[in-house]
Parts: structure tokens; C-alpha cells; sequence
């Protein structure tokens, strides 16, 4: 097994961390991984990427990803956006943080209401919705290799108390809702 | 877990319990440092954090701390190791065991924050080991190594260790880390006792004096000859560190698929990886393909790697650094090891990706070439048309 995965979303709404979670979650699980942010620097609110590799062998490669498996889009407007599916496979898939099926033909595409699961665990900041843990679930639903319990286990890592339990419901509700 | 490789870097030399850490805080420094600070605060490493106002001072203080027999640390990135050179040149000659981690950025103008070799090559006669990571994994298992490398009796030299920026320093993956008493049992305490230079109240000594032409020659062939001894000891010391580690490690060079090569490729630090996957590649569909991955960059092992792919058809070297006027760093090096040419390939400078198509098309060049008999040139490869 290896696959590719590139995230899109805006800087700020935790795309780098939710890549390096499901990586996390993927080696908790026995597979190896690598979690990789833009080379660059980030600036709020502008469209940023992260992208991740899975293997069950060690990954000794350090090159960008030029044609992923998997894409997920956390910002609903990104999928007007044509590099949302550039060097997609023409096998890949798409993860969207969408109400409704977009009007996509030529790829599989599951759509998560991230946004509305975010705000229902109050995981909202400055009037935001932080739809990282929710993505996260779903794209570990879709990936189809990464256990519940380990996505429990990522989420705990970074958050405890009462924050940790709203980004498990979170993530969990997204893994059950993501069609 | 999955670390990046600046936290990598910061877990083992927490484990390998630096007593002193000098550094610049503001950039060009790295999560490194900022990691360590955090470690030190929470009392989870048990040592003084020095914050200087320049890498040339972090150096003096590092400096300063193994000469009171403190095993001391410092990263730094690009501009910051090329305003620290003097006292980089001052460790190495002085013999102080410093060790260091370089997160290689491309040197300015025009400002660039990105990925290339020049910063850490352009450093390398002064007199420190140097080395290059290729993963996550290895940069934890080199921080711890780089001590015992550095304090080892037969070599009392710095150690100073390149991570690719972003690629290496900024991506995490997949690292086990150690547990503290097989660190200790396999890196003890430094011995003031052993060291070159040592500032002892009870039997005060001045050093750094003037030394005239009569004995200069002399008292620096003290350190070539500290350096013969360099690959013996990494050597050692990668062995012992694949027996408590239960990793294999890499100590001078990395020899991959190349016993049967009929063309090999000589790579360095993050990307030698993708150049490993472009060989399987190449063997896929019948080219006889290998890499070799060198660790070290000095001592520079080319007499090792000559016996390995001195016979081989066609030899590729990438360079991700040059030097105007000459050519790319390493590919000049390993010429001078070598009978007959090294096709020559400059990529990825200023942080250009060098993919695995990449690496395989530049194989696929050097042994075409090689077999029309074409003279070994230098390629920039993918090379954009001026506008």
C-alpha cells in the first residue's frame, strides 16, 4: 500500500495539522508515513497545502507530490479552484468539506458537512469553524486503512480535557457521516 | 512517533544530554533550537541555554563551554553558519568537540528561504566532520552520534551534520526514539581529562597564542592526522550505534545496488532516497542502476567509494550547491578520487525539487552518454529558457 494525499485549505485552519495527525494515525496503526507542509511561508486566510505519504514499507523519498491519490478540500469555495485537482490521478479521489455532491464527473467524490460538525462541538474560533479534526476523520473513513482507535489516540495527543473529547466526537461524526 | 527532522535533531541531543546550548534565537535559526529552549524551560533537559546575540557568539560560547569540559550545541541555517564562520574555522582548528546542526538554506541575494548545499559546503576546510542526513530517523541517531564522533580521544574534532530545508527539516515521518539509559550507556559523560584544551582553576594554562611559522606546519598536521583517523572511528561508532539501536547505520557512505552497476549515481542528504527509487525504477526496465549516498563529507571518503564504482560504466554526480568558477562541490571532489570522468549534474538549487524522473533521467543521460563514448560535461539540469 502507498498513497499520496494532498490537503487544501486556507493558512490558519490547521492543514498541516491535520496531515501530520493522520500520518501520526496511520504509524499508530503500523504503516509508515511522512507528513509534509508547503515549502514555504504560510499567511492566513490564503489558499495553503500540506500532503502526506502512507506505506506499509518505509518511504525513503523526500520529493514533493506531484499526483496524489487523495485530495481533501477543507474550504467548500477550493473547488472552483483548478489546482484543487491538478496532477490528481485520473483513480483519485476527493474528500470535500461540502453540504451538498458538487457537480464533479470525472472523480469520486465524498463530501464530509465539516463546517455544521465543527460548529455542533463548538471547535469554533474568532466566529471560524475548525473543521481540522472533523477532515481528519473523514479522510481516515475514505483512506479506509486508519482504526477509530487511533484517531482517538492523535486527537487526545494534542488536545485533553473537555477540548480533546469535542475533537473526538468531531473527528468520530465525521468518520460515521462522510458518504 | 512521526517527528519532523528539527525535532528529530532536538530529541537526540536532549538524550545525549548537552550540557550547553548557544544560540541566536531570531532567523535564520531553526525549530531546532526553539525545541531545546521548550526542553529546558520544563526541566526536561538538565543544561544551560545561552542566548546570544549573534551565531558568531553562539559559536564563542560553544567554544567556551567545551573548554570548561561542557559538551556543548548549537543550529544554525545558512546566513547565520556563514556569519559564524571565523569561530566555525576557531572550533575546528582549536580542536574543541562542538556539534552542530545545519539546516541547509540557499545563501542571498536575491533572499530565498529554500533548500540548497552551498551553506554547509562552503565550510568545509574548517576542520569539522560533516556529514548529511537522509531521514528523520538518521538526523536523531546523528545528533547522538555526533558527540561520541566528536569526543571520540583519536579524533577531538567538531562534527557539524546538514538537514535539507523543508524537505528534511519541515516533514515529519516516522522516528523511534531511544531510551535515555542506552543513550548513557553508550555515550558517557565527557572526560575534561581527554580534551585538547581544558580550563582547569587548579592548573591554569593560557591558549590561543601567537605561533609563529617554525611550528604552524607541525602543530596542523596534528589535525590532518586527527582526520585519518576520522573514518575508522565514524566507522565505529555507527557499528556500536546499530547495536544498541538495533538500526543499521550508515557511517561513511551508503552503497546501494551498486555491486552490478553499470551506472551509479553519488547523491547527498534528503533526496538520496528519490535517487534510490529512481534506480529500482531504471532496473525495472533493464538498466543496471546504483547510488551511492555519501554521509560524509569530510573525511571525505573517495578512496572507499572509488573500490566500489571505480569500474563502473557510467558515474553521475548531483550537486545541489556549485562553486563559481569551478563547478558543482561534490562532483569535483569525487573527480579528484577518480580515474576518468563523472558526468556532472547541478540540480535543484535555491530549493527546486529534484524528482525521481529526475535522478532517472540523469542516469539515463550519463550512461547514453558513456556509451557514444561523449566526454563527461557539466549539465545544469532543468535548466529554464531565459524569458
Amino acid at each position: 500500500m502507498f498513497v499520496e494525499l494532498r490537503l487544501h485549505g486556507r493558512g490558519g485552519q490547521g492543514i498541516v495539522t491535520a496531515s501530520e495527525m493522520l500520518v501520526e494515525a496511520a504509524t499508530i496503526d503500523g504503516y509508515y508515513g511522512q507528513s509534509i507542509p508547503i515549502f514555504g511561508a504560510e499567511r492566513r486566510g490564503a489558499p495553503v497545502t500540506a500532503s502526506a505519504r502512507i506505506s506499509d514499507q518505509p518511504i525513503r523519498r523526500h520529493s514533493q507530490i506531484y499526483n496524489p491519490d487523495i485530495v481533501a478540500v477543507f474550504d467548500p469555495l477550493f473547488l472552483l479552484r483548478g489546482e484543487v485537482t491538478a496532477g490528481l490521478k485520473d483513480s483519485g479521489e476527493i474528500v470535500v468539506n461540502h453540504r451538498t455532491q458538487p457537480d464533479i464527473k470525472k472523480y469520486k467524490v465524498h463530501i464530509v458537512d465539516a463546517t455544521r460538525i465543527a460548529m455542533e462541538n463548538g471547535l469554533v474560533v474568532a466566529g471560524w469553524a475548525v473543521v481540522n479534526t472533523a477532515m481528519l476523520g473523514a479522510i481516515a473513513k475514505v483512506l479506509g486503512t486508519i482504526s477509530k482507535g487511533a484517531l482517538e489516540k492523535v486527537v487526545r495527543m494534542r488536545w485533553s480535557g473537555d477540548l480533546g473529547d469535542r475533537n473526538i466526537r468531531a473527528a468520530l461524526q465525521a468518520f460515521g457521516e462522510v458518504v | 512517533m512521526i517527528l519532523t527532522g528539527n525535532y528529530a535533531v532536538s530529541y537526540g541531543v536532549k538524550v545525549a544530554r548537552a550540557e550547553v546550548v548557544a544560540a541566536y534565537p531570531i532567523t535564520p535559526q531553526t525549530q531546532i533550537i526553539e525545541k531545546l529552549a521548550e526542553l529546558i524551560a520544563k526541566g526536561d533537559l538538565r543544561a544551560k541555554y545561552i542566548r546570544v546575540e549573534s551565531e558568531h557568539s553562539a559559536m564563542a560560547a560553544c567554544i567556551a563551554a567545551e573548554a570548561c569540559g561542557a559538551r556543548a550545541f548549537t543550529a544554525t541555517s545558512s546566513h547565520g553558519l556563514a556569519y559564524m564562520s571565523e569561530l566555525v574555522f576557531w572550533a575546528g582548528m582549536g580542536r574543541f568537540p562542538v556539534t552542530m546542526a545545519v539546516v541547509n538554506r540557499t545563501l542571498a541575494p536575491p533572499w530565498s528561504i529554500w533548500n540548497e548545499h552551498t551553506d554547509l559546503l562552503a565550510q568545509r576546510d574548517a576542520g569539522w566532520v560533516i556529514m548529511m542526513c537522509s531521514s528523520a530517523q538518521e538526523a536523531y541517531d546523528t545528533a547522538i552520534q555526533a558527540f561520541r564522533i566528536a569526543e571520540d580521544e583519536r579524533l577531538l574534532q567538531p562534527v557539524m551534520y546538514g538537514l535539507d530545508a523543508f524537505s528534511l527539516s519541515h516533514t515529519a515521518e516516522n522516528v523511534d526514539l531511544l531510551d535515555q539509559s542506552v543513550v548513557d550507556g553508550f555515550l558517557p559523560k565527557l572526560d575534561p581529562a581527554k580534551l585538547p584544551v581544558y580550563m582547569d582553576p587548579d592548573n591554569p594554562i593560557t591558549f590561543g597564542n601567537l605561533l609563529g611559522p617554525d611550528a604552524m606546519m607541525e602543530f596542523r598536521h596534528l589535525t590532518k592526522e586527527a582526520f585519518d583517523r576520522a573514518p575508522a572511528v565514524i566507522e565505529q561508532v555507527a557499528q556500536e550505534f546499530s547495536k544498541i539501536s538495533g538500526r543499521p547505520q550508515t557511517g561513511l557512505f551508503d552503497d546501494y545496488r551498486c555491486s552490478d552497476a553499470e551506472v551509479a549515481l553519488v547523491a547527498i542528504g534528503a533526496s538520496s532516497g528519490d535517487a534510490m527509487d529512481a534506480a529500482d525504477n531504471l532496473r525495472d526496465r533493464g538498466v543496471r542502476a546504483g547510488v551511492i549516498r555519501l554521509k560524509a563529507i569530510r573525511p571525505f571518503p573517495g578512496r572507499e567509494v572509488r573500490e566500489r564504482i571505480g569500474g563502473v560504466k557510467a558515474i553521475a554526480v548531483v550537486d545541489r550547491d556549485y562553486s563559481y568558477g569551478f563547478g558543482g562541490i561534490i562532483g569535483g571532489e569525487l573527480s579528484s578520487c577518480l580515474k576518468g570522468g563523472v558526468h556532472r549534474y547541478v540540480a535543484g538549487l535555491g530549493g527546486r525539487d529534484i524528482t525521481i524522473g529526475d535522478f532517472e533521467g540523469m542516469m539515463d543521460d550519463a550512461l547514453s552518454k558513456a556509451e557514444r563514448g561523449e566526454d563527461a560535461k557539466e549539465v545544469w539540469w532543468g535548466l529554464k529558457e531565459l524569458a
